[in-house]
This record gives structure tokens, C-alpha cells and sequence, in this order.
């Protein structure tokens, strides 16, 4: 009853074309952000800061890289940890090697040497596509985890490439504590997402769809492929070159390129799977299911299944119970939680009477 | 009709195409006027759709030249033949099939939109402006095609009829000066054959658009072209008005058929 569009008119194409365009999607997103900003930080404690909140909020940045490039343009790619190795790499070394470097300058330029990476680990996406171009993106995977441990510059010199976040610190505020480095994560990822919603509804966003969908006639109407999919690399290595740097500086504190393996990277892809191809807030929901899973299991399973099962039996049920449900989102919804979502949408407007 | 047919504004001069052995195209000349609507006829597999492909430059052909405009090129990318105003459908359609219509014809007008990603991810000033003005561009396209109602219904859901319309209407949004259509009437039923015919007529009535046709229902054909190319094993064998089509024996033996 209450998610009713009837009555809001639309008299304008500028009214029709915001970005949120029905009235209670505006009012529920200012809930939501206001909530995670202000309540979440007077209640939540240590442990879901640091655990929960802060992984969530930096795996669904990295997947709305990732979505980018495969949900919207149609690019497989198994490469997202190690472009965000790169940009955690990135922006330690700017911090250590330029002083007074300001943080938020370093993370963004840690996310351009990203970017710079995937364009490159991108070329062969101009002649290969699908399985085959998954497979060149693996070669980027093994190749900058194996340079980063080998180069011992980029991890000023220490033993196996482990490096140690620096403080962080802007105008002079330092983000030492948990609440802080939440809210500079939150931040970060609250805009990073909605310039990312802004450029898949406008020109970019279409042609990197448009590739997807049909790149023959998208290149007849005069969409130039190679651009378009280039574009569509660096924007998505950007991003998942942020994600990495906000892993080392507001989760982690102290890492190693083996961190970034292809595990991580398998996961950012079951992320966007299960959140949603192609969608910016799947991103979220997919980041925040696979973070949130494990830990439901962990908590529930002994208390439902009591002295029956032992602690391995639950650590490997994590894996069946992913495997499952990532053949179930294939085959049911190819479109994940997203369009679970909108389906759900779709029916609370025609509530109570479907006819 | 008010519209004036005028000089020749596309000249094919001696293509040749073949892929491996095969030999798609032979020698083939003919040339289309401003304004006019030419029909390139022939039976299955004779090379209708390849000449189209030659025309925008996915097909690069072995030997001839084309001249669009006073320019003369072999071949070209297909990117470039859209920026020089030659927009196309495709037999099979080619829309984007998780967009919208809204954003299916949207995709039409790229190439008049000159702002960038960064302007894009703002979506403010320029950007905003931009998308407003080519949203009103397309919204005159929509109203052109009577697709009102399902502007913001994903292509994929739509009739086949209405994809095809939809199809046409990406094509129109880049206000092309010169339009292929590859058999825009296939698997129509009576009326929606009639809608295609009137929506034909009047861009190139209204817009005074030239149009480059493939289609077999020879009743439409023989209707609304001005000239026809007859193509029959990649290899020209008529070329003119539709009553001198219809009488050429060639033809007749070829394509049309005798009735014995």
C-alpha cells in the first residue's frame, strides 16, 4: 500500500530522467544512507564495524567495478583481486614516497594506476570474447600478484611483499578508530556508487550496453568498440583499484599480494551472480550476502544442529551452501537479488488488487 | 508525391565480395539518388544482404569502389559510414535486448552527444542538458512511430512487429541521410506490413530521406520503390523502374517466375 506510484506525474523529461525516479525509492535511499551514517555508528559495535560493515561496504565497491565491466559491458573478467592489489600497492607507495601525500589523493591515484593496468590486461578483449577473454584476464591475475611479490620496490623492500597500511589522516583528523574508518569507507563508497549509477543511465552506460548486447550493430550505429570497451576497463579497474586500497587502509591494516588471489577474485564474481548482473545495488546486495552468509551459518547451524555436527562439518557446509546456491541463481535468476528486488517491487505496486 | 528526386548521392562501381571460394558479390554497379527509395530484389542468397554490408562498411569488398557524397572509398569502418549519416536495420533484429525502448533509441543519437564520462558520473550542467534535449529528440522519433506506450518496456518483451518498428526507430534517432533497411516487412502480418509501408513513405516523404531496400513481398516492393536492382547469384541482371523490372524476362525466370 504504502509503495504506490499513482499520482506522481511526471511533467518533464528531467522530472522522468532522475535518477531515482519514484518518490518512496528517493525517501528510502536518504533513509538508508542517513541510517549507516548516523545510527549505525551510536550502536554498532566493534565487531560489526570492523567484521561486517566495513568488508561489505569495500566488496560491494569492488563489485560494482567488477558489474561494470561484465554486467554492463559484457566483459568477463577473472582479474578484479589483482586490480585491487594494484590499487592498494598504488596507493601505498604514493603515501610512502610523496610526504604530505592526502589520503583520499592517494587512494585515487592507487585506483588510476588500476586503471591504467586494466586497460592494458584489456587489449585482448578487442579480439577475444567470453571463456577466452576470461582466461587472458586470469593471465593478469597471476602475473601482477607474481610481479608484486617479485619487484621488491613496490613493497619497499619488505620479506614476501607485506605491506602495513599507513595512519591515515585528513586536515588533521586522524582515522584511528573503528567508528572513523567507517565512516571514511561509507563515504567513499556512497559516492563512488552513485557516480557510478549516474554514468550506467546516461550515454556511457548505454554504449557500454549496447557493446553487451550486440556489438555489430552497435558499431553501426556509430559506437567505436574499441573505445567503448576500453573505457569500460578502466572505469571497472578504478574502481576495484579503490576497493583494494580501502582494503589495506580501513580493513585489513597490513597486507600481501597473495591476499589478493583468485579466490577474491572468484568471490567478487559470486557477488555480482547472486547481488545481480548489471545493477548497482546488486552489487551491494550480492557483497553483503556473501560476507553476511558464512557468519549466519556459523551462528546458526550449532544452535539448530546442536552436538551433532562438529566445526569442520560447518566450515565445509559454507561451501556446499555456496555452491548451491550460485547453480540456483544461474538457473532460477540469472539476474540475482536485484531482480528478486524489483519483481518484489513490481508486486507491491499492484497490491491488493493484481487485476 | 511533393518530394523531388535528385542527383545521384551513392554510386557502387564494379564490387566484387567473396569469402574464400565463395563468391557473394560479382561485379556489381548501380547507383541511388537523393530522395529516392531503391529496392534491391533477388532471391535467397543472391548477395541482397552483403550489398547493404558493403554499403556501411562491415563488409570490406576485394574489388570496386564506392562514392557516398563525392567521397570514394573501397571500404571503411562501419563506425565511420555512421558518422557520414548512413543508419541501417538488420534482418535478424539487432536491438539491445536488456535495454529499454526509451534507451534502444536513446543509443541511436551517440553520435550526437558530445559529452564525456566524466560529465557523465556528474550527470550535472552539460550532461543533464544533453540527455534532456536527445530525450526530446527521441520522444518526436517515438511519437513518429506510435510507440508511446512502451517506451520504457525492455525490447526483449515486445512482438516481433513492434521490435521491428523499434529498430527502425534507433535507426531514425541519428537522423540519417540515407537509410538501409534489410527486409523490414519478413514475418509481418498484413497490417503490420501496411504500418511499415506508411512509416517507409512518410520519413522519406517528411524527412526526405533516402532509402536503400531489401524486401520480398513483391506487391510492396513494386508499390513504393522508385527504382529496383534485381541481384540473382551475387551478380546484377536488372536495373530500373518497376513496370521495366516486372517485364524483364530475366527477371521473370529468375525471380518472379512463370506460370506454366
Amino acid at each position: 500500500m504504502l509503495y504506490r506510484e499513482a499520482g506522481q506525474f511526471k511533467a518533464s523529461y528531467e522530472a522522468d530522467q532522475q535518477i531515482f525516479p519514484i518518490l518512496q525509492d528517493r525517501v528510502g535511499v536518504l533513509l538508508l544512507i542517513g541510517f549507516f551514517a548516523l545510527a549505525v555508528p551510536l550502536f554498532a559495535d566493534q565487531y560489526w564495524l570492523k567484521a561486517i560493515l566495513i568488508p561489505v561496504l569495500i566488496f560491494s565497491l569492488a563489485a560494482i567495478g567488477l558489474n561494470i565491466l561484465t554486467g554492463y559491458a559484457g566483459q568477463l573478467s577473472l582479474g578484479s583481486a589483482a586490480f585491487m592489489a594494484v590499487g592498494a600497492f598504488g596507493a601505498y607507495n604514493f603515501m610512502l614516497r610523496i610526504d604530505g601525500m592526502p589520503f583520499l589523493v592517494a587512494i585515487l591515484l592507487g585506483g588510476l594506476c588500476a586503471a591504467a593496468v586494466g586497460v592494458l590486461f584489456g587489449l585482448p578483449s578487442l579480439r577475444i570474447k567470453g571463456f577466452y577473454l576470461a582466461v587472458a584476464t586470469l593471465a593478469a591475475q597471476f602475473f601482477i600478484v607474481w610481479a608484486l611479490v617479485k619487484i621488491e620496490w613496490f613493497s619497499n623492500y619488505s620479506s614476501s611483499g607485506v605491506i602495513t597500511a599507513q595512519e591515515i589522516e585528513i586536515l588533521g583528523f586522524a582515522f584511528d578508530g573503528p567508528v572513523s574508518k567507517y565512516l571514511l569507507t561509507l563515504f567513499v563508497v556512497v559516492v563512488m556508487a552513485l557516480l557510478a549509477k549516474n554514468m550506467v543511465r546516461s550515454t556511457t552506460g548505454r554504449m557500454w550496453m549496447a557493446v553487451r548486447d550486440m556489438d555489430v550493430a552497435a558499431e553501426v550505429i556509430g559506437i567505436r568498440l574499441m573505445r567503448t570497451k576500453l573505457t569500460a576497463f578502466a572505469v571497472s579497474s578504478f574502481y576495484c583499484g579503490v576497493a583494494g586500497a580501502l582494503y589495506a587502509y580501513t580493513y585489513i591494516g597490513t597486507v600481501e599480494p597473495e591476499g589478493f588471489n583468485l579466490d577474491l577474485s572468484f568471490k567478487i564474481l559470486f557477488m555480482i551472480i547472486i547481488g545481480g548482473v548489471g545493477s548497482i545495488m546488486g552489487s551491494f546486495l550480492g557483497a553483503a550476502f556473501i560476507v553476511l552468509l558464512p557468519i549466519a551459518l556459523d551462528v546458526t547451524v550449532p544452535v539448530l544442529l546442536g552436538d551433532l555436527v562438529s566445526a569442520s562439518f560447518v566450515s565445509n557446509l559454507q561451501l556446499i551452501v555456496f555452491g548451491g546456491l550460485i547453480v540456483f541463481f544461474l538457473i532460477v535468476e540469472p539476474h540475482g537479488l536485484a531482480r528478486l528486488w524489483q519483481i518484489g517491487k513490481e508486486k507491491l505496486r499492484l497490491w491488493p488488487f493484481p487485476h | 508525391m511533393a518530394r523531388e528526386i535528385g542527383d545521384v548521392v551513392l554510386k557502387m562501381e564494379g564490387i566484387s565480395l567473396s569469402f574464400g571460394g565463395v563468391k557473394a558479390l560479382t561485379n556489381i554497379s548501380f547507383d541511388v539518388r537523393e530522395h529516392e527509395i531503391r529496392s534491391i530484389i533477388g532471391p535467397n542468397g543472391a548477395g541482397k544482404s552483403s550489398m547493404l554490408n558493403v554499403i556501411n562498411g562491415v563488409y570490406h569488398p576485394q574489388e570496386g569502389q564506392v562514392t557516398f557524397r563525392g567521397e570514394v572509398r573501397r571500404d571503411m569502418e562501419p563506425h565511420k559510414a555512421a558518422k557520414q549519416g548512413i543508419a541501417r536495420t538488420f534482418q535478424n533484429i539487432a536491438l539491445f535486448k536488456g535495454m529499454s525502448v526509451l534507451d534502444n533509441i536513446m543509443t541511436g543519437r551517440n553520435l550526437k552527444m558530445t559529452c564525456n564520462l566524466f560529465q557523465h558520473a556528474l550527470h550535472w550542467g552539460a550532461a543533464r542538458k544533453e540527455e534532456i534535449e536527445h530525450r526530446r529528440k527521441v520522444e518526436e522519433v517515438i511519437d513518429f512511430l506510435e510507440i508511446q506506450s512502451i517506451r520504457k518496456t525492455p525490447v526483449g518483451r515486445l512482438p516481433y512487429g513492434l521490435q521491428k518498428r523499434v529498430e527502425l526507430g534507433r535507426a531514425l534517432a541519428a537522423e540519417p541521410s540515407l537509410l538501409l533497411l534489410d527486409e523490414p516487412m519478413a514475418g509481418m502480418n498484413v497490417e503490420e506490413k501496411q504500418d511499415m509501408c506508411r512509416f517507409i513513405l512518410d520519413v522519406n516523404d517528411q524527412f526526405g530521406t533516402t532509402i536503400v531496400l531489401i524486401e520480398h513481398d513483391m506487391g510492396v516492393v513494386m508499390d513504393i520503390s522508385d527504382r529496383v536492382v534485381v541481384l540473382d547469384y551475387g551478380k546484377k541482371i536488372g536495373d530500373g523502374e518497376p513496370d521495366e523490372v516486372k517485364n524483364n524476362p530475366d527477371v521473370i525466370s529468375a525471380y518472379l517466375g512463370t506460370s506454366h
